[in-house]
């Protein structure tokens, strides 16, 4: 008899792969960047593979610089790409939307040690990075349905907010802009990014996540109901809080990254609470009128110290802290 | 104590949803005739090794006391065949180390001792643990605890619940399954006589409800007015998830109660026993013959005629496979148990001791893992433990050797269950890593 396989047990592998939970991840955004190309045109398409082209590049070549197994394809790298170009305008030129993939590839994912080690989310930083290095090029909105040339400039829904809370607060006063109804939110035909705005898409993309068990609802619905209570008690609308911005792409498919998120469910909890309440803070009291992208980033970089203090209580795990307290009241008597 | 019977079981965290493959489950079980040479290793069991108590060329009738030992926590080894000691020899077993033991060169009868006899009536707890000692019974679930040690609560009083284990999770594996089909007379009389001298008011037949056929039997002998008039014997149908078969989660599924980390199952007064170990106290009050016989599930991509083989305790792992047909393709994997806990074999030529249940044998295709990739974070692991565990800590842990770590992970706690690996989408071996960790911290950290 030839030599026998010896290997610790189990002897047997379930059937999920990092490769085909990436795949539906992207089948999942595919419904977002269908929208994304109907409201925005084929420069949207444009942006979109030049993402995830450049950042496919960019993982392969990092590896091989590095001498490490190659991981391109895990897909990993796919999703990121798409991730990013969906969090861009869609005016946007793309050889800077390249040099955004490098950075999340190289710096953010790679420089940290690969797939499973950045400690923030590469898309999201990436996205900050351009923001602050071309500040114009990324807050030009465009209309939808304004394709090529006659490409008609638009402010999103929460800039129009922030305008309209200025206009009434300001003594000379100023011009009231008419918002977006609801539907029209919903469906996505507001300016933005060009993943954001169709809040329709986003949650056929969350159903199919949830229905192929990629992602545990709690932090996408804790990081909602977040949002839509500090809303209210911040007297501003929670509906169009929630509809408005990149909180759904955020929620969705940024907080859920694995890598930067809690992996137990208490720590998934206070992490998503976070995320809604920096947003919040950010929309109501910040300069800036879109909070999303800081307050994942922000909370990513908090990760390590929630799970230094959140952790589960495991099966018959004795009482400790009780005991701590009985010995404390003890001490009393 | 509440000792009501739940409706439907109580429910658990995490598991896997492993595949069935019950090939074995419909096949009549078949005898195999003695082998020329049987090795009995001299440790079959938890606890201290025995002494072989037989010299080389002594003949031996099965069912003889070959290897017995002082202490209490062990059990005696009988000769599962008759025959001449060959030699008496030095094995390593599964777990690396080497032990005596003893071969017997059969003389194809099975003659049994002619002093046998059935024991006079049991009727208090010191006369089963002596029984049970006798018959050299151990845990034939798979971890081999010797019975008489189990069955000696300290305080029996707070034991209210027997569970009778039938869950069988583990893929592949249909021996409980055999033995609830072809031999439910003595597994409810077993019942009973367990039942009676420990006192206790309920009794579970835990049965995972991919077992319909075994739940019928079970359930038509288990409603017996005679022998249970006031219905405490009831059998419970479990979901199909594993781990449901392992003692922690079975107790908790059927009575909602949670065995204290490092605890053991008297705690909460349960006592969980296998179906096999049942039934065979149940032989053993009619006939005063003791373990020589064992069913195991042979089956797996390599063998040729899978089915359930009752064999003399000690048989080699490849005269099984003769009998069996032979291998369809040249085995890559050679399992003892089933393919979720179950130990790798470095060779064929190993004999089957009292606690196996099955022998696996995987073809190249079925042998091979996948490949082990970065870990993703993706809290599968975490999802799938039962004990709410974190098996991507331990890993981390164990790799930098970080005992105050793995200490406070309560990574003694874990069971091995190989839930988590197989949940997991990089193929991290992550029970491997658990076994390094607690090895770790028996040694102190020291190679």
């Amino acid at each position: 008899m030839e030599k026998l396989i010896m290997s610790s047990s189990p002897h047997l592998n379930g059937k999920k792969r990092t490769q085909n939970i990436m795949l539906d991840v992207i089948i999942a955004l595919a419904p977002a960047m269908i929208a994304g190309v109907i409201f925005f045109g084929i420069r949207a398409a444009v942006l979109i593979v030049t993402c995830v082209t450049a950042c496919v590049l960019s993982e392969f070549l990092s590896r091989k610089i590095m001498k490490r197994d190659n991981t391109a394809w895990d897909l990993s790298a796919v999703v990121t790409g798409v991730l990013l170009a969906l969090n861009l305008p869609v005016s946007l030129n793309p050889l800077m939307a390249a040099f955004g993939s490098v950075i999340a590839i190289v710096v953010v994912k790679q420089m940290f040690g690969g797939i499973g080690m950045n400690f923030v989310n590469p898309a999201l930083t990436a996205r900050i990075v351009l923001v602050n290095s071309f500040p114009a090029d990324m807050t030009k909105w465009t209309q939808p349905f304004s394709y090529g040339a006659d490409m008609v400039t638009t402010a999103t829904p929460l800039q129009m907010l922030s305008s309209n809370v200025d206009a009434l607060s300001s003594a000379s006063g100023g011009e009231l802009v008419e918002l977006p109804s609801y539907l029209t939110l919903f469906l996505g035909n507001i300016g933005g990014c060009i993943g954001e705005t169709s809040a329709l898409a986003l949650l056929l993309g969350f159903v199919y996540l949830l229905a192929r068990q990629i992602i545990h609802p709690v932090i996408p619905v804790v990081y909602i109901s977040t949002v839509a209570g500090l809303s209210f008690l911040f007297g501003r609308d929670p509906l169009f809080d929630i509809l408005t911005g990149g909180l759904l792409i955020g929620a969705i498919f940024m907080a859920t990254d694995y890598t930067t998120c809690p992996m137990f469910i208490g720590g998934k909890v206070i992490f998503a609470f976070g995320c809604g309440a920096l947003t919040m803070l950010i929309r109501q009291f910040g300069s800036m009128n879109e909070g999303v992208s800081y307050a994942i980033v922000i909370m990513n970089i908090l990760v390590p110290l929630i799970e230094r203090y959140v952790k589960p209580k495991t099966f018959g795990q004795k009482k400790i802290v009780k005991r701590k307290q009985n010995k404390a009241k003890e001490g009393v008597k | 104590m509440d000792l009501s019977f739940p409706r439907r079981p109580f429910h658990s965290k995490g598991g896997a949803n492993v595949p069935h493959r019950k090939n074995t489950a419909h096949m009549e079980s078949v005898f195999m005739p003695p082998p020329d040479k049987i090795i009995l290793p001299m440790q079959q069991h938890i606890g201290a090794i025995c002494t072989p108590t037989v010299k080389k060329g002594d003949y031996v009738y099965a069912g003889q006391v070959i290897g017995n030992s002082e202490a209490y926590v062990s059990a005696p080894i009988h000769a599962s065949v008759s025959g001449t000691v060959a030699d008496i020899t030095q094995i390593t077993m599964t777990g690396g180390q080497k032990i005596d033991a003893v071969v017997i060169e059969s003389d194809g009868k099975m003659e049994f001792e002619p002093s046998i006899q059935p024991p006079a009536e049991i009727k208090t707890k010191k006369e089963l643990d002596e029984a049970t000692w006798n018959a050299g019974l151990v845990g034939l679930g798979g971890a081999g605890f010797p019975s008489h040690v189990k069955l000696n609560v300290k305080d029996e009083s707070k034991i209210d619940t027997l569970i009778i284990n039938v869950a069988e999770c583990e893929p592949y594996v249909t021996a409980d399954h055999r033995e609830a089909l072809e031999n439910g007379e003595n597994v409810l009389l077993g019942i009973y006589k367990v039942k009676e001298i420990l006192g206790v008011k309920r009794v579970f037949i835990a049965v995972e409800e991919n077992k319909p056929d075994a739940i019928v039997k079970l359930t038509e002998i288990a409603d017996n007015p005679e022998l249970d008039p006031n219905d405490e014997v009831r059998v419970i149908k479990l979901k199909s998830r594993y781990p449901q078969g392992a003692e922690k989660i079975l107790i908790k599924v059927c009575t909602n109660r949670v065995v204290p980390e490092g605890g053991l199952p008297s705690d909460v007064g349960c006592i969980v026993m296998n179906i096999a170990s049942v039934a065979f106290i149940s032989t053993f009050i009619k006939n005063g013959k003791p373990l020589t016989l064992k069913r195991v599930s042979i089956d797996g991509s390599a063998i040729k005629n899978p089915q359930n083989v009752i064999v003399p305790i000690g048989t080699k792992i490849s005269d099984i496979v003769e009998f069996c047909g032979g291998y369809k393709t040249e085995p890559k994997k050679i399992m003892l148990g089933g393919p979720m806990m179950g130990t790798a074999l470095t060779t064929d030529d190993f004999p089957i001791i009292k606690q196996n249940n099955a022998v696996l044998f995987f073809d190249e295709k079925d042998a091979n893992l996948m490949k082990t990739t970065a870990c993703i974070r993706c809290a599968r692991c975490y999802m799938a433990c039962p004990l709410s565990l974190r098996p991507r800590d331990f890993e981390m842990a164990s790799d930098s050797k970080d005992l105050e770590k793995l200490k406070d992970l309560h990574i003694m706690n874990c069971m091995e269950c190989g839930c988590c690996s197989y949940a997991c989408p990089a193929g991290r071996k992550l029970v491997h890593a658990i076994r390094v960790g607690k090895n770790h911290l028996r040694t102190g950290g020291a190679k």
